[in-house]
């Protein structure tokens, strides 16, 4: 898992994801790819930030929900403080849930 | 050459004449027979009753379930209405029960949001920056 969160965090698109994420919780596709071309000037296609989308996911950051026909994606920082805890509290071994 | 007539499709041209005049706020403009229970019938905003006309569209074909299944899935908003102030709309529609995707979110000067209109579609509100 571990490997997973830090392949997800080592790109700059996916960060600025979880930034709006962070912002504001529960968005879909559509809104996301709206807030990294309006508000970033990412020039990203949608097929892109779906990708992106789903390597957050598999690393647990981002979580899914449907909604009747609607999807919508949350952040989930709850990855993040294991992984500080492997140095900032030794005494917890890297976990792997 | 004139944009003259949209359409979205609906599931219920009945219920959908009820949402986009009672709850938005736009007009009947033509409302003709067509066939069976189909009709021709559209819808003007009351600020531009001789501007684009909307067609409120059956949804009969097969077509369009998968079509509008896919873009719901991704939050696509299939029309765009311009208004004065998004907030103000949000607030008022969502008083009157109506779901949004996506609250008002301000970007670059324009303020945006999408709800969702009962029958099958989102729908973006659009506010653009004063001149």
């Amino acid at each position: 898992m571990a490997d997973e969160i830090f392949k997800a965090l080592a790109d700059p698109t996916r960060r600025t994801i979880l930034d709006e994420l962070a912002e504001s919780s529960g968005q879909t596709l559509f809104e996301i790819c709206t807030r990294l071309s309006m508000k970033h000037r990412l020039g990203i296609s949608r097929q892109a930030v779906s990708q992106h989308l789903a390597v957050l996911e598999a690393a647990g950051l981002v979580e899914s929900r449907r909604e009747g026909r609607y999807k919508f994606h949350t952040l989930n920082p709850d990855p993040l403080k294991r992984i500080t805890e492997r140095w900032t509290r030794p005494d917890q071994p890297e976990s792997t849930p | 050459m004139r944009i003259r007539l949209l359409s979205v499709f609906v599931d219920d041209q009945e219920k959908a004449l009820r949402f986009y005049t009672d709850v938005l706020g736009f007009v009947k403009k033509h409302d003709v027979p067509i066939s069976g229970e189909d009709r021709w019938l559209t819808v003007v905003s009351p600020e531009d009753p001789e501007g684009p006309e909307l067609l409120l569209e059956p949804a009969g074909h097969p077509a369009v379930a998968p079509y509008r299944e896919a873009l719901g899935a991704d939050g696509i908003p299939l029309a765009q209405f311009a208004v004065a102030d998004v907030h103000a709309e949000f607030a008022r529609l969502r008083e009157l029960g109506v779901a949004f995707t996506q609250e008002p979110l301000e970007m670059g000067g324009v303020t945006t949001a999408v709800l969702d209109d009962t029958c099958g579609n989102l729908i973006q509100l659009l506010q653009q920056p004063k001149e």
